[in-house]
């Protein structure tokens, strides 16, 4: 009973979105950036609801969701930590910075701290690299960081 | 209406702290009794002064930075608001040398107006290119930026004139403006800057454009990673809507023109054009193979502009300033200014916008001040992850596209990343192939698959297996790269990888089999 609730709740949710967007050119990943940002994940139900009201085939929808990093198919932790791996990162000990990030969360990229807390994401650049090294915690940036900087990000949303 | 000081709203300020310090002067300013304005401008691009604080005085504005919140109240003491002397002061902004030698045509703005004020906007030659350009015929206006030598800044250098004319001579009901702000070079912000501190000048420019080759519609594709440029662009387009700036009638004129916002998903492969407009279609950012040229059969199969943020935010101003003037900047076929970002272990980090024709050796040491780390700098690496890794033996090459090119490098889209001499350029080598491979469309197999087995072979070129045989094995794999590839991602992936084998040998050496052994 709970679970075909929950199922109608996305359902209703989605097909708000879509209301939102369907006039719009080329709807779809503007209504997977509200699907995530209203559920965390883009829900099987939505995905399915997309697909109806876009008149695509389920394979469609699923095909352009999966091909995007950002999009899930269930939730993160509470909080997303970004941290970028790419080069200018790197010239100021980025990698360093994130082997010792992953030793102190006790996890590796892509995945969520078993008390749900934080998920650990790679990003390639935020365009911080003039004050490198760079992460991003639940779309706030900071940059300059050393290993102790993160780990207060850390602390400040544990 | 009392003093008027200036904390930036640019990514990079708020990255290291920009907020705080503006909340922070806010209630100092309010706990003294002092009445202030607090404008939240774009960056300067001086930003390892940022978080920079500036202060109105008769003189000029006058810098402080970089500022911390624990700054703020003795900045205060010190008599900032008149522009007093502080050990974080650095004097009238415009004579800081860093800017004082920059050429700032397409940055004219930034850093010096409110982003959203369209009065600051106007009040900074703003809308004048625009004005202009409807006092032209579109043949006109094209043939204005064809003489500019204008060439296109996302990185390929194909002039934006010709690119226009062909769209301008395509037939169709319906014609779209795409800007390219998927901006994801590491190394590079510019996109990111004139975004969030000088929208509308991006929007003058997209609609001057839009005017030019008869199209009605403009989507801007920027990335999920940059949420302030969208935010800040979105009430820049509404903003600009509401004045009658877009819309039915464009400035009360007979043409039309409108735009939106569209945020990629976190695939790097859709800073390529023709994976860009599939992402903007709704579907997978697969690459296209071209022809047909998306100025023909580009989004939704309709004839369509594909330019990168610079390009376009530097039309304003030639068509203020006239194709001529615009054109005297630079060298040979590289006319013009360029916003060279300067970043990775680099002192003064930022962006810097000069005309074409500067050496790195005076753009990394005279400029850039060296590196922030004090060490000797091992290589650069210009043109984002796709770029060539240059030694200081090739520093005197001077900024132009076709002068990097016959070094086998390219400017890209004009980002220098500076590496200390603790850098490993085998694990750069490396880096670059598992790039390609974690970003690749999987379209096309030498991308696809000849990332992977990059990755394998300098793996085991790492662990000292049969070199001799590695190299040649990875130097035919990234010949097949170069020249099997569909877009740029597999065909420059190339460089970076043999650039690093190339110029530092030595750091594809095998460690004797005892040292690994250990």
């Amino acid at each position: 009973m709970a679970l075909q609730t929950q199922s109608q709740d996305i359902e209703k949710e989605t097909a708000a979105i879509i209301d939102v967007h369907e006039h719009q050119e080329g709807p779809l990943l503007p209504i997977l950036h509200d699907v995530q940002g209203k559920f965390g994940y883009v829900p099987e139900d939505a995905l399915l609801k997309i697909a109806d009201r876009l008149n695509l085939s389920r394979a469609e929808v699923h095909g352009t969701m999966s091909f995007y990093p950002d999009f899930r198919t269930e939730p993160a932790g509470r909080h997303v930590l970004k941290v970028c791996r790419a080069e200018a990162c790197q010239s100021m000990g980025g990698e360093k910075l994130a082997d010792d990030i992953q030793r102190d969360l006790g996890i590796k990229w892509h995945e969520t701290t078993p008390d749900g807390k934080v998920t650990l994401e790679p990003v390639y650049c935020l365009g911080l690299c003039s004050c490198a090294p760079a992460a991003m915690m639940d779309g706030n940036l900071h940059g300059r960081l050393d290993e102790d900087a993160v780990l207060k990000l850390v602390e400040e949303v544990k | 209406m009392g003093a008027v000081l200036y904390v930036p709203c640019d990514a990079a300020a708020l990255a290291v702290g920009a907020d705080r310090v503006a909340e922070t002067l806010a209630d100092e300013l309010r706990a003294r009794d002092v009445e202030a304005t607090i404008v939240r401008n774009g960056s300067r691009g001086m930003h390892w002064l940022e978080p920079l604080v500036e202060i109105e005085t008769e003189q000029g504005r006058i810098a402080y930075g970089p500022v911390k919140p624990s700054d703020v109240a003795g900045l205060l003491d010190a008599g900032l608001l008149d522009g007093g002397d502080h050990p974080l002061c650095h004097g009238l902004t415009e004579e800081i040398p860093y800017l004082k030698r920059q050429t700032r045509l397409t940055f004219s703005r930034c850093g010096i107006t409110d982003p959203l004020s369209l009065e600051h906007y106007e009040m900074h030659h703003g809308f004048l290119g625009l004005k202009r350009a409807l006092e032209m015929t579109p043949a006109e206006i094209v043939q204005d930026v064809t003489d500019s030598g204008l060439r296109g800044r996302g990185g390929a250098g194909f002039p934006t004139g010709i690119k226009w004319n062909t769209v301008l001579k395509a037939q169709g009901a319906q014609k779209y403006i795409v800007c390219n702000a998927d901006e994801g070079d590491s190394g590079t912000f510019s996109d990111r800057m004139i975004m969030e501190g000088d929208p509308f000048v991006l929007i003058e420019g997209m609609t001057i454009a839009g005017i030019a080759v008869g199209a009605t519609k403009g989507y801007i594709y920027t990335r999920s990673e940059y949420p302030h440029a969208v935010a800040i662009m979105q009430d820049a387009i509404k903003i600009a809507r509401k004045a009658g700036i877009l819309g039915v009638s464009v400035m009360g004129s007979d043409h039309a023109f409108d735009m939106e916002v569209r945020e990629g998903a976190g695939a790097y492969v859709c800073g390529e054009e023709t994976s860009l407009l599939n992402s903007l279609e709704g579907k997978r950012g697969i690459v296209r193979a071209k022809p047909p040229l998306p100025a023909i059969e580009g989004l939704f199969g309709c004839p369509t502009v594909v330019n990168n943020v610079m390009s376009l935010a530097s039309v304003p101003i030639i068509m203020d300033r006239g194709a001529r003037f615009y054109r005297d900047y630079g060298v040979g076929y590289s006319h013009g200014t360029i916003p060279i970002q300067l970043t990775g272990n680099i002192k003064n980090s930022g962006l810097f916008e000069t005309a074409f024709g500067l050496t790195l050796n005076e753009l990394i040491y005279d400029i850039g001040g060296g590196t922030l780390s004090g060490r000797p700098v091992k290589a650069v690496q210009v043109g984002g992850p796709l770029g060539a890794y240059f030694p200081p033996s090739l520093f005197d090459t001077i900024f132009d596209y076709e002068a990097f090119i016959e070094r086998n490098g390219m400017i890209g889209h004009a980002g220098i990343v500076v590496f200390d001499d603790t850098v490993d350029m085998l694990k750069q080598a490396r880096f670059a192939m598992e790039f390609c491979a974690i970003e690749s469309c999987g379209k096309c197999t030498p991308c696809r698959i000849g990332s992977v087995r990059g990755v394998e072979v300098l793996d085991r070129i790492a662990e000292g297996d049969q070199p001799e045989q590695q190299v040649e094995l990875l130097t035919d794999l990234c010949d097949t790269m170069k020249m099997g590839s569909l877009c740029a991602l597999g065909g420059f992936a190339p460089y970076p990888v043999m650039s690093s084998l190339t110029h530092f040998p030595q750091d594809f050496h095998v460690k004797p089999l005892t040292d690994a052994a250990e």
